[in-house]
């Protein structure tokens, strides 16, 4: 179906677009800005991602974030897919509506209660405060957004299929591993970015669960910005986003590319 | 006894010598307050190619399901081989199962399917290949070993599933609804290739269906379900020649169902009166029914006779009026509205070109059978 071109239609989706984009446009554009000023041109240079290099404050920042996005996303992927698969797969069992439900409840609570929370758990069981804490906190709230995309990808799932398996003579196990698992393992592989991607702009919870040790990247983002805006800044925000946007091309074109492959096939299959 | 020189016949229900391969003794299902099996008692025996016959929710998957494991009794034993299978899971019984919706394994090639089984038996890993290649050449899919489920087509994605779950050689096979997603053409040439491969392998197959064709085409003995309880368990064409009940004999075929009262009787021959002012309906049936007792009078459509003029050489002729008429090609059906308002269904073969027109709307005909044509059912 093709519509004509309008002028009503061109507006609406450049208001749209310009609305979405125009402040991150503005970032980049001041990112490669000669002058320390932020809000003055003064011609094209790349002298700020030079010296973001040099920074090693920001330098740890982001290796403290990658470490703690690159572990607790992927605890978070093996709680949240085990809690998945016990609340869809498990059958009827006492108070089964109550824990489903609760595993929703960090999605709707305030990140603030939940840091708040997660701080007087840690003082009070005597935890140091570092990176394992943040660790622990980021878990906690993203896997319950892993356990949401990889059950609602379960509900869909031929049942039948790990009945199989069973009948095949896989203990149940052996049937989650090497059937339930390799079907799933989209889901649980998206869950985990939503996870590493939560994580990574977690400034909230972060704050609380962190100790002097470690400091995260938005943590030192916005403790410099409330010093003033540096260009610096803006040179990181650009890497940030390069790296998001180049993320998410990707992701969207192997699952574009992997689902025209499988139609391509069935519509061979059905041919012969 | 076979006469020498013929065919001995398969019928090991009938042999008292010949155990039973799968025996459900008092078997209930209940499903919270909702009664799927009914106290229900089977022999299948080896070798047999048995079918579960029933509308749907009359509790024959649920049967299926026992044997394979995902469901247990509510109360009853179910043995297979003269053992209790209560216990064993599902991966450790000798039964495989076909499943309606196939589930293959869509990650898996069509060979790494089959093999699936096969990499988790007792089986050396070095004799997998080549039991993989032999249930591929059963199955006629040599040529598509390494293609993935969704690039074959469905007929094929059938009979991986049926290459898969015969690999391991199960003493028994459950087939639910096997041929269910496959158009006409294709089911009736894979219901014989089923028979073929079930004859080849000697394997017991049991089959869940809802398709009286297809229960009646394949197996050697049919179970016809109702409400979780088996109505009756016959070879097909007994099922279909001597139905026990007024439901059996509706649910197989095409039936005439005349409701009256049983008349005089002599030994098993009745006379039925079933309506005022019309002769009675001479039939035979089991011996030793009461008079006044109510019954139908069950006759097929092709035993029913339709003809112009008043048959002689019939105990039984009606008259009545051609209301319409159903041109099937190799057959044709007619509808004749009796002269109280019942409808007798009457069949002919069309064994001549455009002939029988004679036949055609509102004429006044005579519809007649022999004493032997029809049944009595009290059920």
């Amino acid at each position: 179906m093709s519509r004509k071109f309008t002028w009503f239609n061109a507006t609406a989706l450049t208001l749209g677009f310009a609305f979405l984009y125009l402040p991150m446009v503005i970032l980049i554009i001041y990112s490669f800005n000669e002058s320390k000023l932020v809000t003055v041109w003064a011609g094209f240079s790349t002298k700020w991602y030079g010296e973001l290099m040099q920074n090693d404050a920001f330098l740890s920042a982001a290796l403290v974030t990658l470490k703690v996005a690159a572990l607790s996303s992927t605890f978070a992927a093996i709680l949240g897919t085990m809690a998945a698969y016990v609340l869809v797969r498990g059958g009827r069992f006492m108070g089964r509506t109550l824990f489903s439900g609760m595993i929703y409840a960090p999605l709707v609570m305030p990140e603030v209660i939940t840091g708040l929370s997660l701080l007087l758990l840690f003082i009070s069981i005597g935890l140091d405060r570092g990176i394992f804490t943040i660790v622990l906190a980021h878990t906690t709230f993203a896997m319950c957004y892993v356990s949401v995309v990889v059950s609602s990808r379960l509900v869909t799932f031929d049942k039948s299929l790990e009945e199989a398996a069973l009948d095949l003579g896989c203990s149940p196990f052996d049937a989650f591993i090497s059937v339930t698992l390799p079907i799933i393992a989209p889901a649980v592989i998206s869950g985990w970015l939503l996870a590493f991607t939560l994580s990574l702009d977690d400034l909230v919870i972060a704050s609380f669960a962190a100790g002097p040790s470690a400091t995260t990247l938005p943590m030192k983002i916005f403790s410099s910005v409330r010093l003033g805006v540096s260009p610096e800044i803006n040179a990181l925000s650009t890497i940030m986003i390069s790296i998001v946007t180049v993320g998410v091309i990707t992701a969207s074109l192997i699952s574009k590319r992997s689902i025209g492959q499988r139609e391509r096939d069935e519509q061979a299959a059905l041919k012969q | 006894m076979a006469q020498p020189g013929n065919k001995p016949v398969f019928a090991p229900w009938n042999d008292p010598s010949k155990k039973p391969l799968i025996q459900f003794k008092n078997v209930t299902k209940k499903f919270g307050e909702f009664v799927a099996i009914d106290n229900l008692t089977l022999d299948i025996y080896a070798k047999e190619f048995f079918a579960l016959l029933g509308p749907s929710g009359c509790g024959k998957t649920t049967l299926m399901r026992m044997l394979a494991g995902f469901e247990n009794p509510t109360s009853g034993t179910i043995l297979l081989d003269g053992q209790d299978i209560a216990k064993v899971p599902p991966n450790k019984r000798a039964v495989n199962m076909m499943f309606q919706s196939y589930a293959l394994f869509p990650h898996l090639s069509v060979a790494n399917n089959i093999a699936f089984g096969l990499k988790r038996s007792p089986m050396p890993k070095q004799e997998i290949p080549a039991r993989v290649e032999e249930m591929l050449r059963l199955v006629r899919l040599e040529q598509f070993a390494n293609r993935k489920p969704h690039q074959i087509s469905g007929g094929q994605r059938q009979r991986v599933a049926l290459a898969r779950s015969l690999a391991k050689a199960p003493k028994l096979l459950l087939l639910d609804e096997p041929l269910g997603a496959l158009d006409a053409k294709l089911r009736e040439d894979t219901q014989f290739e089923l028979m073929d491969i079930q004859e080849k392998t000697g394997t017991t197959f049991v089959i869940v269906t809802h398709d009286q064709e297809e229960a009646m085409t394949v197996a050697s003995r049919i179970a016809v379900m109702d409400h979780g309880q088996i109505i009756q368990v016959d070879t097909p064409d007994k099922i279909y020649e001597y139905p026990n009940s007024v439901y059996v004999a509706d649910f197989i075929g095409d039936v005439n169902l005349v409701k009256g009262r049983i008349g005089a009787s002599d030994g098993e021959k009745y006379s039925i009166n079933w309506a005022e002012g019309q002769p009675a309906i001479k039939a035979a049936g089991p011996a030793g029914i009461a008079p006044d007792t109510e019954c139908h009078f069950a006759i097929r459509p092709e035993k029913v006779a339709i003809a112009m003029e008043k048959p002689t050489d019939k105990p039984n002729a009606l008259q009545g009026r051609i209301l319409d008429i159903a041109y099937l090609g190799n057959v044709s059906t007619y509808h004749v509205e009796l002269d109280n308002g019942i409808i007798m269904k009457a069949q002919m073969a069309n064994n001549r070109r455009i002939s029988r027109r004679d036949l055609t709307w509102d004429d006044h005909v005579w519809v007649s059978f022999t004493e032997t044509a029809g049944l009595v059912l009290v059920k």
